[in-house]
């Protein structure tokens, strides 16, 4: 399938959203609003709930589903106490050693007025300093969009899923287009370019885990779940620092020539 | 993206040992003088780099060279080079990557958008990184990622603060998700230095934007900017863009920050190396 049908797959109304993989991956799922800086961003989801029967932290970037909702989520581009609340209830997973578990679709963090006077760049750069040496296991799957920063600040984690037709990518397919063609337009050409779909991630080593999306949208709740709590209950036996250096590892090997 | 400063990489007496033959002399423009963008006066190229490259009439702080920055702030003959063969290679195939990448090099003097190593600064050792803006705006890939995160690895192992200059569009495009994946990779190698309770300070210059300023460049114990310069996360364009209005007057500028609260303070080139003196000897570094 062409790079950019997948892009378009990726972007689908109708698609599963945070909001679905948490009610039917989880249950007991409360949530907990608010970043206590500033307001609370809608575009995140953060609470906590049972896997099984495990208490996991859950927080997920979400673009919202009819209409009225979706403008309520500000599309799932976060504003800065969006990726505020996240880093609060990653803290409190650390403290009660909870299990994190983040789900992004993001086509970016919000770019606006407001959001560059609260500090985007520095609320997602604390997000990705801190997931670093957060003490719990940390799981991040893609499951739509992973637009750049805004994505990352939710995927810095020991292992990064991704559903098949989802994308990961520093830029927008249209966005490189018109920095590099003049012409956005061109964004099929771009999303080649860019590898940004899962089987290219996979390939490069940069996500660990494709979930199939062939057998339906009820099967990938399954396989996740299943997925999920074979890793994190592997993941709870190592020790503190051996996954602290694995995870600093996971990213580290990016780029060393 | 952003766009370039008026006049291309300037000619500046280089001291000591630093690549001086190295500098093509298609690089130094022509013309004796420019034009300051700020207060229209004309300024002699040469006076202009005794002058660290600030206006002498409206103290305007020009774009600079990493090598230049270096000298202004490294003591004569103490800056050791680290990593300096390393080179971005096309690994994602991506169109005119590498015809860019060879031009960066050639108009910028430089094998790659950032140089690392340690110098001493009056006398203090410290490690530092330096980013290019005339290689590819400063943009961050593989190579600029890899020589930060082994600069802060060096600092952590040697007890070393560590000075950062920023200057960058963001990430590099070119280098797709692996430039994304930079951002984790350098973050973690500063967390680990500040775990070590090591000092880190950040020089913002202009521009720092995108993946840069939303990793590194705000990770400092201590976030310094030059006076006038650019710091955000997304572009003013691709702001005005998407909210479809003007911005406010000195958005996102250094003095904009600071009022906002996201840089300790605004230190002026001039000033500048004294005062990194004096906080990397409030912290005992000696
Ligand atoms: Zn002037």
């Amino acid at each position: 399938m062409a790079a950019y049908d997948i892009v378009t797959k990726a972007r689908a109304n109708g698609r599963a959203t945070t909001k679905n993989y948490i009610e039917n991956i989880f249950t007991d799922f409360i949530e907990l609003h608010g970043d206590r800086r500033f307001s609370d961003d809608n575009a995140v989801i953060s609470g906590i709930a049972f896997l099984d029967t495990t208490p996991v932290t859950v927080i997920g970037l979400e673009k919202g589903q009819d209409t009225k909702d979706k403008i309520s989520r500000n599309f799932g581009s976060a504003q800065p106490e969006g990726y505020r609340k996240a880093l609060r209830q990653m803290q409190l997973a650390e403290k009660f050693n909870r299990p994190v578990i983040c789900f992004v679709d993001t086509s970016g963090a919000y770019c606006g007025i407001g959001a560059e006077e609260r500090g985007q760049g520095q609320a997602i750069a604390e997000c990705l300093y801190n997931l670093m040496t957060l003490k719990v296991p940390v799981i991040s799957i893609i499951i739509g969009e992973g637009g750049s920063g805004g994505a990352l600040a939710l995927a810095v984690a020991d292992e990064v899923w991704m559903l098949e037709n989802s994308i990961y990518s520093v830029i927008s397919p249209e966005g490189c287009a018109s920095i590099l063609w003049k012409d956005s337009s061109k964004a099929a050409e771009a999303a080649e370019c860019l590898k940004l779909t899962s089987k290219e991630l996979y390939k490069l080593n940069i996500i660990d885990k494709v979930i199939s999306e062939k057998l339906g949208q009820k099967q990938s709740y399954e396989t996740i779940k299943r997925l999920l709590l074979e890793t994190i209950n592997a993941s709870m036996n190592i020790d503190e620092n051996d996954l602290l250096e694995k995870r600093y590892q996971r990213f580290r090997k990016f780029g060393n020539t | 993206m952003i766009r370039k400063g008026i006049f291309k990489k300037p000619k500046i007496a280089l001291e000591g040992n630093i690549k001086q033959s190295k500098t093509p002399s298609a690089n130094i423009p022509n013309e004796m003088c420019v034009c300051c963008p700020s207060c229209n006066k004309m300024l002699f190229n040469d006076e202009l780099n005794e002058n660290l490259v600030v206006c002498s009439y409206c103290n305007h702080h020009f774009r600079m060279n990493s090598r230049q920055r270096l000298n202004m702030i490294a003591d004569e003959d103490s800056f050791i080079e680290h990593n300096t063969d390393l080179k971005s290679e096309n690994i994602l195939d991506f169109p005119n990557y590498d015809k860019k990448l060879k031009n960066s090099q050639l108009e910028s003097s430089e094998n790659e958008a950032v140089i690392t190593g340690v110098c001493k600064i009056n006398s203090i050792n410290s490690a530092i990184f330096v980013m290019e803006p005339y290689f590819m705006m400063g943009s961050m890939g593989t190579v600029v990622g890899e020589k930060i995160t082994r600069i802060f690895e060096f600092a952590s192992e040697n007890r070393l603060p560590v000075i950062g200059f920023c200057v960058s569009g963001g990430a590099r495009m070119q280098e797709g998700i692996l430039s994304l994946m930079q951002m984790a990779k350098v973050s973690g190698a500063v967390k680990k230095h500040s775990d070590n309770r090591l000092l880190y300070i950040t020089v913002l210059t202009d521009p720092t934007m995108g993946g840069v300023t939303a990793s590194f460049a705000m990770q400092g114990d201590i976030i310094i900017a030059e006076p006038n310069a650019l710091v955000g996360f997304a572009g003013p364009r691709v702001i005005e863009q998407t909210i479809r209005q003007k911005l406010p007057d000195g958005f996102q500028k250094a003095e904009y920050l600071l009022k906002t609260g996201f840089i300790n303070d605004i230190v002026e080139r001039k000033k500048l190396k004294e005062y990194l003196t004096k906080l990397l000897q409030l912290h005992n570094y000696k």
